[in-house]
């Protein structure tokens, strides 16, 4: 049986009441309104976006509690129903869908901000607190991170060399996202100009619908705002 | 030769992907060098005069040697901690045995603290936390068939429990295994 398709429509009907609420007036202050389809969008595109983009984008702490109310909520309503009902095998599959999208994009955060920690922490600190691309919660991890590299490192090695060389700088492992990568990304609108910077200045425009393969440096404010979605 | 040990230590790495036992007897050798090298230049430094400059090359050489001594001392550790990382993201967080054994104890010390500063990040996501660690693959169905390749004992879920013995087949909510596949109790039968 496939469910995918179908399990969307399903959820509206099923959980309009199932209070949500309390997740959408916290977005409100962002965004005008946001149903849970909605917003099952935007996690996908912003997983997508993650997924791609070379370096580690903005964070989406918001989005990602909201989703995880949703998933408890779905999770006590799918309890309320009676054993055997259809709706529990849909329902729970599509938990373990939108689970996956949540963790799937955490993981791939970690994963960046591991590679570039001092990079990442060094740029954050420049930027004020709502601008900052790591939630409080990853950039403590990011800093336990380095620290703990540098406890290995001073057990293990530096503390058996001669003073004048036991000296060890993070930015010896710092690394920086390759933003010349080239990634694939369609327009969500008409962008008439876009810079391409190199040798040869280029300048492209993207209709919108159309599908471009594209050095990430060019779209990455565009990635941001969303006029651009990485594919 | 110089850095020849150390060189050692780094093509080790080349040689597989796994963790081998830590080369504490070379690792060692290198330290050494490292000192000697560093306490022969502390000697020659003050050779060095006006009308002698010979041995300021010298100095340079072994000061190089000891720098990618350090280095490559240091790719080692790092190396190896990625590979360790990569364990706990597949694994969880008990070290099977094989991987344990070969580890020093600043390594398992190490690890210990990602485990603890992994948990304490899980447990900021939403309201209970969330283990982002489990729903590695995109969920296809609930409900998976699975083969027991490794005498597990009883795995309780739901209410419900389940005797994972050699040879036996299941069905089974993907959920509850998936960390058993990992771990190599359970495999997966595509049918």
């Amino acid at each position: 049986m496939d469910v995918s398709n179908d399990s969307n429509g399903l959820d509206n009907s099923a959980f309009e009441n199932g209070g949500l609420n309390d997740a959408e007036a916290e977005f409100e202050s962002d965004e005008e309104e946001l149903t849970s389809d909605k917003a099952l969008q935007v996690l996908e595109s912003a997983w997508l976006n993650e997924k791609f983009a070379p370096e580690l984008l903005p964070h989406q702490q918001l989005l990602v509690e909201c989703m995880v109310q949703q998933i408890k909520h779905m999770e006590e309503n799918v309890q309320r129903l009676t054993k055997g009902d259809i709706r529990i095998n849909i329902h729970t599959m599509e938990i373990c869908r939108i689970r996956f999208i949540i963790s799937s994009y955490l993981r791939k955060r970690l994963d960046k901000i591991e590679e570039f920690a001092v990079h990442l922490l060094k740029e954050d600190a420049r930027r004020s607190p709502d601008e900052k691309y790591m939630t409080t919660a990853e950039a403590q991890f990011a800093r336990d991170y380095l620290t703990n590299i540098e406890k290995l490192f001073e057990t293990v090695a530096l503390q058996h060399m001669p003073q004048r060389c036991a000296n060890f700088d993070l930015d010896a492992i710092s690394m920086e996202p390759n933003l010349k990568k080239h990634v694939f990304a369609r327009a969500n609108k008409d962008i008439p100009t876009i810079l391409i910077s190199g040798v040869h200045e280029m300048e492209v425009s993207f209709a919108k619908g159309s599908q471009h393969i594209i050095q990430y440096s060019a779209i990455a404010h565009l990635v941001k705002d969303g006029s651009v979605q990485l594919i | 030769m110089f850095c020849r040990d150390a060189v050692k230590l780094v093509a080790e790495l080349n040689q597989t992907e796994d963790i081998k036992p830590f080369n504490e007897a070379v690792f060692r050798q290198v330290l050494e060098e490292v000192q000697s090298l560093f306490e022969e230049n502390s000697k020659d430094v003050n050779t060095i005069t006006e009308d002698n400059t010979a041995p300021k090359n010298t100095l340079l050489v072994r000061h190089y040697a000891m720098n990618r001594n350090k280095r490559c001392l240091l790719t080692y550790l790092f190396h190896r901690m990625r590979r360790l990382r990569q364990a706990r993201w597949e694994l969880g967080s008990i070290i099977p045995p094989e991987i344990s054994k070969n580890l020093i104890k600043p390594e398992a010390q190490w690890f210990h603290n990602y485990n603890k500063s992994l948990a304490t990040y899980m447990r900021t996501i939403g309201e209970d936390g969330l283990n982002i660690l489990n729903d590695i693959q995109p969920p296809k169905s609930l409900y998976i068939e699975v083969r027991c390749i490794q005498d597990y004992g009883r795995l309780e879920f739901d209410g419900q429990s389940v005797m994972l013995k050699k040879n036996t087949y299941h069905l089974l909510p993907r959920s509850e295994c998936e960390s058993l596949i990992r771990q190599g109790y359970l495999e997966h039968v595509s049918s």
